[in-house]
């Protein structure tokens, strides 16, 4: 049973099973288990980007496909589910068709970019990407009337799943069971099953001829395997999970606007998030995810702290500085380049061969 | 006996055929042509065009390191933007240190001020690229996925280090007293510094020409273009040709970074991804690897980036993307493509 519902990818490594389920258990049970607003908004943003990062994976890990337009999909889906919600009212109708028009629209970009650029070489592919990803940003932010521009959009979502919406009126375990809980956990099913689907696809016949496509594309297509297919199928597909992705965290935010969702910042951290997780293992994607926004959100404490201890030496305090971080992450970006291809799952899984 | 006897024929490239491949050429002319007849006002028209040229020329000196490199090294190097800006920072120093010339009256102390920030600044981001090279680039050689991961990694870290020594605030300087100001055509106000930026431009083009076509060490960079490894066999240091062309690229980014900085009068540490869009949109419309293809690309793209901002200001930065696909929807490779079987 729980074989099948991972399709058959089990972690394939003692402390890889260990530390996952961790994060599931933290991520099902984080409402209870670390109680404040901080903490849930960290545990909700956790599971969105393990969707966006594990639908990037689908394409960079799987299909060898280096795209830099990866937070144009996810800005679509968000626009879109923010656009159906501010247009038509705070439904779940609303939200239903926001998100599938927002899915709708993203494949079709996708299938447009993959067919008219996927013929030729990755790095041709990755410039093409950029470009049109940062016209795009510069559409959204330019269309006010539309997008609301740099403002963005803030709006209401169905009021179930507000904080006002009282389900219980006692708190259970001293957390108070209202709309915003039952917004959490939307987002937490939601992740989990985007996941699994996705879990599903790459161990699929599909997902292994990507692989295949990957490794040696001129072998795949002299074997009868249309390449073009496959690389444009494997674009569309991820560009519908990051849309989708987006279009969670607009429900989860009720608001969305460039610098969260279309921003190139956001497109490395996805990089480094993938990279340093281990691509072609969607589990690299959940670790990857979970270190990175934990990083992101209480290592800058941290740092704050070895600023102060170093204050005395004046070029590495700068160096250690809170701000800094995204530096040392870059460091050890190139070196997990070098070093450790396959990221934190491949060297777990390594270690037990 | 009869007149059959077999001449040689040689067959003429159709005419037809002929302008197809000189095509290209001609699409700037079109293009300022257009422009005018939309436009309308040839005052207006004039400075639009003057600008438009200058920005090009500007995109050109950066994109040129940028295209040769990969037609050599088949490297892509998406740092690249990394030396424009730091190339910006450190001319901006330079000259913020001889504010006393740049405030000068005297020509020859300004344009001496100038010089000095550059020669500056393209000796530390050849310096800069020689460690690139080295630490960066090397090991993955061939690997594309691994090159566009590792030179993005290098993007990150160099712009960190950018906020470590100058700070996250963006600088602003203005142009020295000598670069300031336009002259008065007609109707028309040229700014001076567009010409100069014309006459850098073309000087370069000009000059990169003539190395690659006339010189030894173009005809080795040529050669090593088709095949590396004939060239390396015949007893050349192909690796050190590709580390002397790495450093050039980059020194050109530094040079392209002061003068684009000069131009906008204010920098950012995150100038350099910005402007990389618009240089990759060159390299891609010129065809990846081609010196000739990147300038006038980049010309397009400088005037068309002129003209629609006038014309249509919502639309600059979009315009360039339809200009880049329907480049590609003619030529799939690009105006000019560096034919290679790699």
């Amino acid at each position: 049973m729980l074989t099948k519902l991972l399709s058959g990818d089990t972690p394939r490594s003692g402390l890889l099973t260990v530390l996952l389920l961790i994060v599931l258990v933290s991520l099902a049970f984080a409402p209870f288990l670390f109680p404040g607003t901080k903490s849930l908004e960290t545990a909700a943003k956790i599971c969105i980007f393990i969707v966006l990062v594990a639908s990037y994976d689908l394409l960079l890990g799987y299909a060898g496909i280096v795209s830099f337009a990866h937070t144009m999909f996810f800005g679509i889906g968000a626009y879109g589910t923010a656009l159906a919600l501010s247009s038509s009212g705070p439904s779940y109708w609303s939200m239903i068709w926001g998100t599938a028009a927002g899915a709708g629209i993203a494949a079709l970009f996708a299938l447009a970019i993959g067919l008219f650029s996927l013929r030729v070489k990755a790095i041709f592919f990755a410039m093409v990407t950029l470009a049109v990803a940062s016209a795009f940003a510069v559409l959204v932010s330019q269309m006010s009337w539309l997008t609301g521009g740099e403002d963005g959009l803030n709006y209401k979502i169905p009021r179930d799943l507000t904080p006002a919406f009282k389900l219980v009126k006692e708190k259970v375990f001293g957390v108070r069971i209202n709309g915003k809980l039952l917004a959490y956990y939307l987002i937490f099913f939601a992740s989990l099953i985007l996941f699994l689907v996705m879990l599903r696809v790459v161990n699929s016949p599909f997902g292994r001829t990507l692989k295949a496509v990957r490794d040696n594309a001129f072998r795949a297509e002299a074997i009868g395997y249309r390449v073009v297919w496959y690389r444009t199928t494997a674009t569309v597909l991820s560009a519908v999970m990051a849309a989708l992705a987006g279009s969670l965290l607009a429900i989860w935010l009720r608001y969305t606007g460039p610098a969260t969702t279309l921003s190139m910042e956001i497109m490395i951290d996805i990089l480094l998030m993938v990279v340093i997780g281990g691509m072609g293992t969607l589990y690299g994607a959940v670790l990857g995810a979970t270190l990175f926004i934990l990083a992101q959100t209480y290592l800058q404490n941290l740092m704050g702290v070895a600023e102060e201890a170093t204050s005395m030496v004046p070029l590495v305090s700068t160096l250690v500085a809170p701000e800094r971080w995204l530096l040392w992450l870059g460091v050890l970006f190139i070196l997990s380049v070098y070093f450790f291809p396959t990221g934190i799952v491949g060297r777990l899984r390594a270690g037990r061969a | 006996m009869s007149d059959t006897t077999i001449k040689p024929r040689i067959e003429k490239v159709p005419l037809s055929e002929q302008l197809t491949q000189k095509l290209p050429v001609f699409l700037v002319p079109i293009l300022a042509l257009a422009g005018l007849i939309a436009i309308g006002n040839p005052a207006s028209w004039l400075t639009l065009t003057v600008a438009g040229l200058a920005m090009g020329m500007m995109i050109f000196i950066m994109a040129s390191g940028l295209t040769v490199v990969f037609g050599l090294m088949d490297v892509i190097n998406f740092g690249h933007g990394a030396f424009v800006a730091v190339g910006a920072f450190v001319g901006f120093s330079v000259l913020a240190w001889l504010a006393g010339w740049t405030a000068s009256p005297s020509v020859m102390l300004n344009l001496t001020a100038v010089l000095i920030a550059i020669l500056a600044a393209m000796l530390v981001t050849g310096l800069l690229g020689y460690a690139f090279e080295r630490v960066i680039v090397m090991p993955v050689y061939g690997e594309h996925l691994k090159q566009i991961l590792v030179t993005m990694g290098g993007l990150i870290v160099a712009q960190q280090m950018i906020h470590v020594v100058w700070g996250p605030d963006e600088l602003h300087i203005s142009r020295p007293e000598a670069l300031q100001g336009a002259i008065v055509l007609g109707e028309a106000a040229i700014e001076k510094y567009r010409l100069v930026a014309v006459g850098i431009g073309l000087a370069l083009f000009v000059g990169m020409r003539h190395i690659l076509k006339n010189t030894k060490i173009g005809l080795l960079v040529r050669a090593g273009v088709e095949n590396g490894e004939m060239v390396e066999a015949l007893g050349y240091k192909i690796r050190r040709l590709f580390l002397i062309v790495f450093m050039t690229g980059s020194a050109l980014a530094g040079l392209g970074g002061v003068m684009w900085g000069l131009y906008q009068e204010t920098i950012t540490a995150h100038m350099g991804s910005e402007i990389m869009v618009l240089v990759f949109i060159v390299v891609i419309i010129g065809g990846l690897g081609s010196v000739e293809g990147c300038f006038i690309g980049a010309l397009l793209v400088g005037l068309l980036a002129n003209y629609t901002a006038f014309l249509a200001p919502k639309v600059a930065l979009v315009s360039t993307i339809a200009l880049m696909v329907v480049v590609l929807m003619w030529r799939p490779q690009g105006l000019y493509p560096v034919v290679k079987a790699k």
